[in-house]
């Protein structure tokens, strides 16, 4: 009893020998092709490697702290060792993510369509991504930058290293995300399969369609904060160094108007894939579809109002402050409803704890903790106190590792069957993730406590005598752990590929589209176009008085 | 500079200011919501993990339950109500702690990479800052070069410090003692060697020692000693080594005096009395080759005596 009206073709255990992966050989065959599906392969493996970086980047950042004083390196070191983790994890990692990777692979085919709207588009967004990249990594061998990943003047536009380069990075990748953007509305928009309604979506598209709405709105204010930026340094034209005339507070004002909506951009996917695990785990209807739909619109919206909340001990008026410390109350209670609706949704379910799914409640935990500990500093008179302290970092890793990160592995350990026709191995994949859970929570639960009394960030060195010392080290035990089941996750995943068991088409029974087609799917999807006659998520119910049968007719 | 070791709460540093209880009973209002809403969210989780676990007695979702208007809306409505409780609060412990008094004493702090500069209404300037006990202190702030911010954990307060631009904070101590000032603004190399300490003293004490000039020197240590304190007083170690040939962001001190070499553009020199006396009061007139321009000027803050002191310190090293 399917939900859809199946690709006749594709009914279970029939499969061709021929799919998007053998299609067609050679590199070229890869660097230069338009298949959504392959340029999603080539992005997440792209991606993950930029992770690696990060992550090794964070690894010498927390062994550093280990100690007060040098513990491997010196201050100018971690200055740059510091600022480019924050670069490649936001810049290279969590912006481009779930929707580069997971998106391009998965969207298409969950609304029954051929490809995006724009497939040589969606190559060029790959491919700029790929200078982008290559022009960061260069600029780090080439002497690097040591501003933060926030370049704030007048010490970015003073000080002598490579922020003119680092910044034309970032504008370069800018693009990319805007094309990947704009494809994806216009795909949304045009390309649903016949029967595909706004309300049949899945929500992981909804969420796909918000994050492009602020990726196309949000990202050439960054564009053009950091064209200003190069253009102060180069042409010496004063906008925000106050010796040339410029106002520095300006910088901050450009800078958040991006870099706030983009952190939506970073956790929404991420909450559309974890609409996706727990309703495919708990083998049952999403609770409150609608609600979730549109309060990703509604964060999408509000997340343009409320960038001052950065700068709440910048300088602004205390008018300013107040407005905008109230509007980020208000984006609060969208994420609020998400939380409780997922939770929701497992009230009488029948549920399973797979690999996806421990990935899942990692990210029901710590998001729920990141979303929390955030009402600390949208709140004015305890944020003067934590703002740029430890507390800060906490927060931000515990929704942004914690939230997108999650929801990144567990998409990938979701759909990995569906990308390669192959299984990983169960019994390492759960362990992997259970080991990052209590490794994150190791890692950075004690930073809430130094942070709130007082340790600030990006320090190099602490006092001996602060008191401080024994949370630094227990977080950098944490970050050991982490490392052990990040590693332990892509030996298996990588294991896969090689020895891994022979996927079904839809080894999970998930109701959504993409599930028709085999694993790995064929060049075009689908041999026909579905046509949709039901929502995502129309699991089979056993109700009072269906309870008889409907057991047994439910997986037919 | 034991004042650190302690802790107030398990969260929070010593109340060591007059706004501290109220910038905590916030905080530990919101870490109460904190507790119930993370207790409900997880015991919610585990609990439908554990008691709706697929089986053979529950191979599929046993309930359609997929919308209640009453149960996310109460979703909603709750924690915004929270949300507007917790928002109007944050707003009154903000103004009490960024407004200061009518009869605030105001000192004029300079941030410079990476030093402080406290001045004071009698004209003297130190580089830890002095400050009475029960008496409303009201800091007018600005910065030389890049973003710096003023933090004083035990204190609750914090703002930014700005090229070109003043900003303030006030607070009043309870009490004498010793409290860490960060700069919690990223500044460059030692940002984190930024760091002095406010000393809250009695209201006689402030006073008496501040006839007498706070950083006054101590009769009884030689001109070298004095130059010595002052060379991490006012941050020279930061950018300055003591050992040979050690190289930070200028070079070191050892041997400097008596040394020859050349400059960025050419020149050559002998960094006699008058070459050092200048490399502080006007650091870009000559640069050693090989470094960066990245010295500021202590043109308001050294006065004779200490400059003598310095030169003295730096004779000592070889």
């Amino acid at each position: 009893m399917s939900n859809t009206q199946a690709d006749p073709g594709y009914e279970l255990g029939q499969k061709e020998s021929t799919n998007y992966i053998n299609a067609s050989k050679g590199l070229m065959s890869w660097l230069f092709t338009i298949d959504h599906k392959r340029i999603g392969l080539m992005y997440l493996f792209t991606i993950m490697a930029t992770f690696a970086l990060g992550g090794f980047l964070a690894l010498a950042v927390r062994l550093e702290l280990f100690t007060p004083g040098e513990t491997i390196m010196g201050p100018d070191a971690y200055n740059k060792v510091f600022t480019l983790h924050g670069l490649v994890m936001v810049f290279l990692f969590i912006v481009p993510g779930i929707p580069a990777a997971l998106g391009n692979f998965v969207m298409p085919l969950m609304l029954g369509a051929k490809d995006v709207a724009f497939p040589k588009l969606n190559l060029a967004s790959f491919h700029i991504y790929v200078i982008g990249t290559i022009m960061a990594l260069y600029t780090t061998l080439d002497g690097g930058v040591d501003t933060g990943w926030t370049f704030y003047t007048p010490y970015s536009s003073t000080i002598d290293s490579q922020v003119v380069m680092m910044t034309m990075s970032a504008f370069v990748l800018g693009f990319s995300s805007i094309f990947t953007g704009l494809n994806f509305i216009v795909t949304i928009h045009k390309m649903r399969a016949p029967g595909m309604t706004w309300d049949r979506l899945p929500l992981f598209v909804w969420s796909l369609y918000a994050t492009a709405i602020i990726q196309v709105m949000a990202t050439p204010v960054l564009g053009i904060t950091l064209m200003l930026l190069a253009m102060e340094r180069i042409m010496n034209i004063g906008i925000f160094d106050p010796a040339l005339g410029g106002d520095p507070v300006l910088f901050q004002h450009f800078f958040w108007f991006y870099s706030h909506p983009a952190v939506y951009i970073m956790i929404l996917p991420g909450m559309g894939v974890m609409s996706e695990l727990i309703t495919t785990f708990s083998r049952k209807r999403i609770f409150g579809y609608r609600a979730i739909a549109l309060s990703s619109i509604a964060i999408a919206v509000i997340s343009f109002l409320v960038w001052g909340h950065h700068m709440f001990v910048s300088g602004q008026s205390a008018y300013a402050g107040m407005v905008f410390s109230f509007l980020t109350f208000l984006v609060a209670i969208p994420s609020a409803i998400k939380v409780i609706n997922w939770s929701t949704t497992l009230y009488k379910g029948s549920i399973t704890m797979d690999a996806p799914m421990v990935w899942a409640f990692s990210f029901l935990i710590l998001f729920t903790i990141g979303g929390l500990t955030g009402i600390f500093l949208g709140a004015l008179g305890t944020d003067i106190h934590l703002h740029d302290t430890y507390f800060v970092v906490a927060h931000f890793h515990y929704v942004m590792m914690g939230g997108t990160a999650m929801a990144f592995f567990g998409g990938i350990h979701y759909w990995w069957p569906k990308m390669f026709g192959k299984m990983y191995k169960e019994g390492p994949a759960r362990f992997a993730a259970w080991t990052v859970f209590v490794g994150f929570n190791v890692t950075f639960f004690p930073q809430f406590i130094m942070g709130s009394r007082g340790m600030p960030r990006r320090y190099y060195d602490y006092m001996p005598d602060s008191g401080y010392q024994i949370f630094h080290q227990i977080s950098t035990v944490g970050s050991w752990i982490l490392f052990v089941g990040m590693l332990v996750m892509a030996v298996n995943l990588l294991a896969s590929l090689k020895s891994g068991k022979e996927a079904s088409a839809n080894p999970w029974e998930a109701r959504s589209l993409e599930w028709l087609t085999q694993s790995p799917p064929i060049e075009h999807n689908f041999h026909e176009i579905p046509t949709v006659v039901e929502g995502p998520y129309e699991f089979p119910i056993a109700t009072a008085t269906a309870n008889a049968q409907g057991a047994e007719s439910s997986d037919s | 500079m034991a004042s650190t070791t302690q802790t107030g709460s398990f969260w929070m540093p010593p109340q060591a200011s007059t706004n501290a209880a109220e910038v905590d009973s916030l905080f530990d209002f919101i870490m109460d919501l904190n507790y119930i809403f993370f207790a409900i969210i997880f015991a919610m989780t585990v609990y439908f993990i554990v008691k709706y676990k697929k089986s053979d007695e529950n191979p599929v979702a046993t309930s359609d339950f997929d919308h209640s208007t009453l149960w996310e809306g109460a979703w909603a409505f709750i924690p915004l109500l929270l949300c507007f409780v917790v928002f109007f609060w944050g707003f009154k412990v903000f103004l009490n702690s960024t407004v200061a008094p009518d009869n605030a004493m105001e000192i004029n702090v300079t941030a410079q990479k990476w030093a402080w500069n406290f001045k004071y209404d009698d004209g003297q300037s130190t580089s830890d800052l002095y400050v009475p006990a029960g008496q409303p202190v009201k800091l007018i702030m600005k910065s030389k070069d890049v973003l710096h911010s003023f933090f004083v954990p035990d204190f609750r307060v914090k703002s930014d410090v700005i090229p070109g631009r003043y900003t303030t904070v006030w607070f009043e101590a309870i009490e004498p003692g010793d409290h860490r000032i960060f700069c919690t603004e990223y500044c460059g190399r030692e940002h984190s060697g930024m760091y002095r300490t406010v000393h809250v003293l009695s209201a006689e004490d402030f006073a008496k020692k501040k006839s007498a000039g706070f950083e006054g020197r101590d009769e009884s240590i030689s001109p070298a000693e004095w130059g010595k304190q002052l060379y991490s007083k006012y941050g020279c170690n930061a950018c300055h080594g003591l050992n040979e040939g050690e190289v930070k962001v200028g070079p070191s001190f050892y041997g400097i005096y008596g040394r020859k070499g050349e400059t960025t553009t050419g020149e050559s020199y002998v960094a006699n009395e008058e070459y050092i006396r200048e490399s502080i009061m006007e650091p870009m007139a000559k640069i050693v080759k090989g470094y960066a321009p990245a010295m500021p000027s202590f043109k308001d803050q050294i006065g004779d005596d200490q400059m003598d002191a310095l030169i003295a310190f730096m004779k000592t090293l070889k």
